[in-house]
């Protein structure tokens, strides 16, 4: 192989150039902090179910309520956490305690680069206008 | 290419079809339910309903405004309003006779009608042409109570409902709505551009026992919203009582919004 | 083999160079389209289906037309086909993708696009269009590889390739049937809703589609050593005529129909395309010029000896493609819209975007053809490089 050294000086750069971000991070001084949710306002002692398994799943979640609501026409939740009956409704019923999506949702959405569109139709409670 | 070089694009190519499918099955595969419960059968079990409406002309006077009806339905579902005719969106307007009723045109309609004003919507057919030719059954027809319901997470926006439906019922939405929106209700959420929609019936007010909209901001019983199968309804007793047309009724769409005319 | 589409001539690359900035025009303008939303184009509430939809209907035409030349070489041995079958495939091939480029512009949701296999709807006819297109796709690039390696070998292709291509020629047909179906199926619609819309989009298919395959066979010619042959040309010539006679035919019949039973819901809608309706005649000069061309065709093509001689078979191939891209490339589609379901004449005219997009599919689709073209033709020996 008398090209043999472009090769492997070709994936030399590459590793470098996937790793960079890692590579930044590590030297950087400053750590990205970990984001820091804002309990609702309202002062509501629970979630609609467990709040480690909401970090975890809130998407399943919502995505079940979805096709429930809108699919089968049904609405009511019983909470596996309290029995309370909830209204399947992410404007309604999540954001009704979680009404600030700048200190509670994006908190975590941004922190891991995730840009959900769910609030390009689903109204949230701050931006009534 | 030599053979070697062609083996492994091959193999390489197989590998990332390999890995995407992994990916993509994964994504499909069964992810843990929640663990709270849902109602476990259909609110009112063993009561079949056919929701529809009787449009009664004849309550109002020639000139009767539609405005603050269509406002109400409008206002309530966040529908834009937008200054170029051709973005335009609306679930309910009002028609003059011969739009409203092509089937019963004729040069000598009696000036009542004609002067008329004609207030149209989705029909929520029984045998609705729109839900048969969509692909993803985005739209379909509620088996519990016939309302022709919209799905717009799952719309693909290929408008090929509006182009089916003989009525002129569905919008497409061109632009974003929220360009054409002053002001939000937050209890609805708005649509995105790209989407099809269209009267629901008010299904959401329903499910919480209240009228349609604009059946409710009616103050002269000019539309009244009730179920088929009740005998006792409001509207079947109109439908008893007095001569109703449907529009296009020779299509076989069975309409469900009854005229009184 | 692939590697052939990479190397070539100054004028290769300059024609490339040109496909490609209007590729890039056209990629510019889909960005900004889906960023604002189809609101740049001239549809509206009335017209939802325009200028994208009617490429679509049309270049599934010209996918479906392979089969006129794989009808003939596999199922009746006609020899004289044997060298021009791939050029055929290929054209399908970047036909079948040009039309799911139509298909994509023109969604509302295009992120959605898989929702149609993730949620399959048997009772829509688009859905079976997804998976008939899909398929023929599938069926070319696979008989076409599979041959090109064996002429590139220089045996035989593996026998096993034969019920694929049979396969193939039904699908063909189905193919643009279905996506008739999309229309011939409407209630809403009595301009489209007729039962001679299958047959007649598969006869201006067949016209259409062996027409464009004659005037690229005669390209090939000019920039490579690449001969098709008298025979093969003429046969071809003959299938355009009798496909072009039938097409004419069957919108006579239409004509009829709708003319002499007088039934205004039908009648407006050909009012509309050839005298205009309420001072709406935007078409009309159009769709007489497809008359005029569609005439002009079959004087050149029925003649024996106007069919025989180059010059004019070009014309009226010519003639045949532009005429029939107009009658469902701009009028089938839109005249199904106008007068709307409530009686309303409207006015649709694509917009400048609306149509830099659609030349930038139209170029992605010759870029294909260039590309495969000259990697059939370099296999083949025809091409010096």
């Amino acid at each position: 192989m008398h090209d043999g050294w472009k090769i492997v000086v070709g994936l030399a750069v590459f590793v470098l150039l996937v790793t960079s971000p890692l590579v930044y991070n590590a030297l950087s001084a400053e750590k990205a902090s970990v984001p820091e949710l804002v309990k609702p306002p309202n002062g509501a002692p629970e979630c609609v179910e467990d709040a480690a398994w909401m970090r975890a799943s809130h998407m399943d979640l919502l995505n079940d309520w979805r096709d429930i609501v809108v699919r089968e026409g049904r609405r009511d939740y019983t909470s596996g956490l309290t029995g309370t009956v909830y209204d399947m409704s992410l404007s309604k019923t999540c954001m009704g305690c979680h009404s600030n999506k700048d200190e509670f949702c994006d908190r975590c959405h941004t922190y891991m680069a995730v840009a959900p569109y769910c609030w390009d139709c689903h109204v949230e409670p701050e931006e009534v206008s | 290419m030599d053979r070697t070089r062609r083996r492994f694009l091959q193999l390489a190519g197989a590998g990332v079809v390999g890995a995407a499918g992994g990916t993509a099955l994964r994504a499909v595969a069964r992810e843990p339910e929640a663990p709270g419960s849902v109602e476990s059968v259909q609110p009112q079990a063993g009561i079949s309903r056919r929701w529809a409406m009787v449009v009664n002309l004849k309550a109002v006077e020639r000139h009767h405004s539609w405005d603050r009806i269509i406002e109400a339905c409008h206002r309530a579902h966040n529908v834009p309003h937008f200054s170029s005719a051709k973005d335009e969106v609306k679930w309910i307007w009002t028609e003059e006779f011969e739009a409203a009723f092509p089937s019963q045109e004729q040069p000598y309609v009696t000036l009542e009608h004609h002067d008329r004003r004609v207030p149209v919507l989705c029909n929520h057919c029984d045998n609705p042409p729109c839900t048969r030719v969509c692909p993803t059954e985005a739209t379909w027809k509620r088996e519990s109570d016939g309302i022709v319901m919209m799905d717009w997470h799952r719309c693909i926006g290929c408008r090929y409902c509006v182009v089916a439906c003989p009525y002129g019922s569905r919008s497409f939405n061109w632009r974003d709505p929220r360009t054409g929106l002053e002001e939000i209700t937050k209890e609805f959420p708005t649509r995105m551009r790209g989407v099809v929609e269209k009267c629901t019936f008010c299904e959401e007010r329903i499910a919480r026992g209240l009228e349609p909209a604009c059946a409710e901001a009616c103050e002269h019983g000019e539309i009244v919203f009730g179920d088929l199968e009740d005998a006792n309804s409001e509207v079947r007793r109109l439908l008893r009582e007095h001569f109703t047309i449907r529009r296009k009724p020779t299509l076989g769409t069975q309409p469900q919004v009854y005229y009184i005319v | 083999m692939l590697e052939k589409a990479l190397t070539g001539p100054k004028t290769y690359w300059t024609w490339i160079g040109v496909l490609l900035a209007v590729i890039g025009v056209g990629v510019g303008c889909w960005m900004w389209q889906f960023r604002e939303g189809l609101t740049i184009t001239g549809l509206s509430r009335d017209v939802v289906w325009g200028f994208y939809i009617a490429q679509f209907t049309f270049l599934v035409g010209v996918a479906a037309s392979a089969v006129m030349v794989v009808l003939p070489y596999y199922l009746h041995d006609f020899k004289a086909f044997g060298k021009i079958t791939i050029l055929g495939e290929f054209l399908a091939i970047a036909a079948v993708i040009m039309c799911m480029m139509f298909i994509f512009v023109d969604m509302g949701m295009p992120i959605r696009i898989f929702n149609v296999f993730l949620h399959p709807t048997p009772h829509s006819m688009m859905f079976w269009d997804t998976v008939a297109l899909g398929g023929y796709l599938v069926l070319n690039v696979l008989i076409s590889r599979v041959t090109m390696v064996a002429e590139f070998k220089g045996a035989p292709p593996p026998r096993w390739i034969k019920p694929v291509i049979l396969l193939s020629i039904p699908w063909a047909v189905s193919i643009h049937t279905v996506t008739a179906f999309l229309y011939a199926g409407l209630a809403a619609r009595p301009f489209w809703l007729t039962a001679i819309l299958a047959p007649r989009f598969l006869a201006s298919a067949f016209a259409a589609g062996p027409a464009l395959l004659i005037l690229l066979a005669f390209i090939v010619r000019r920039v490579s050593s690449f001969d098709p042959g008298r025979k093969a040309i003429d046969a071809l010539a003959v299938i355009v005529t009798y496909a072009m006679v039938i097409n004419v035919f069957f919108v006579l019949m239409e004509l009829f129909t709708a003319l002499y039973s007088d039934i205004p819901e039908h009648v407006h809608h050909f009012q509309f395309l050839f005298t205009g309706l309420e001072g709406e005649n935007t078409l009309a000069p159009w769709m007489w010029v497809s008359v005029l061309l569609a005439a002009v065709s079959l004087v050149l093509l029925i003649n024996p000896s106007t069919r025989h001689r180059e010059s004019t078979l070009i014309i009226g191939c010519v003639a045949v493609f532009i005429s029939l891209w107009i009658d469902k490339g701009l009028g089938m589609v839109i005249a199904g819209f106008v007068p709307t379901p409530l009686g309303k004449v409207v006015h649709y005219a694509p917009t400048a975007p609306e149509l830099l997009i659609s030349l930038a599919i139209y170029a992605v689709g010759a870029l294909l053809v260039t590309a495969l073209y000259k990697i059939a033709l370099e296999v083949r020996g025809h091409l010096t490089t």
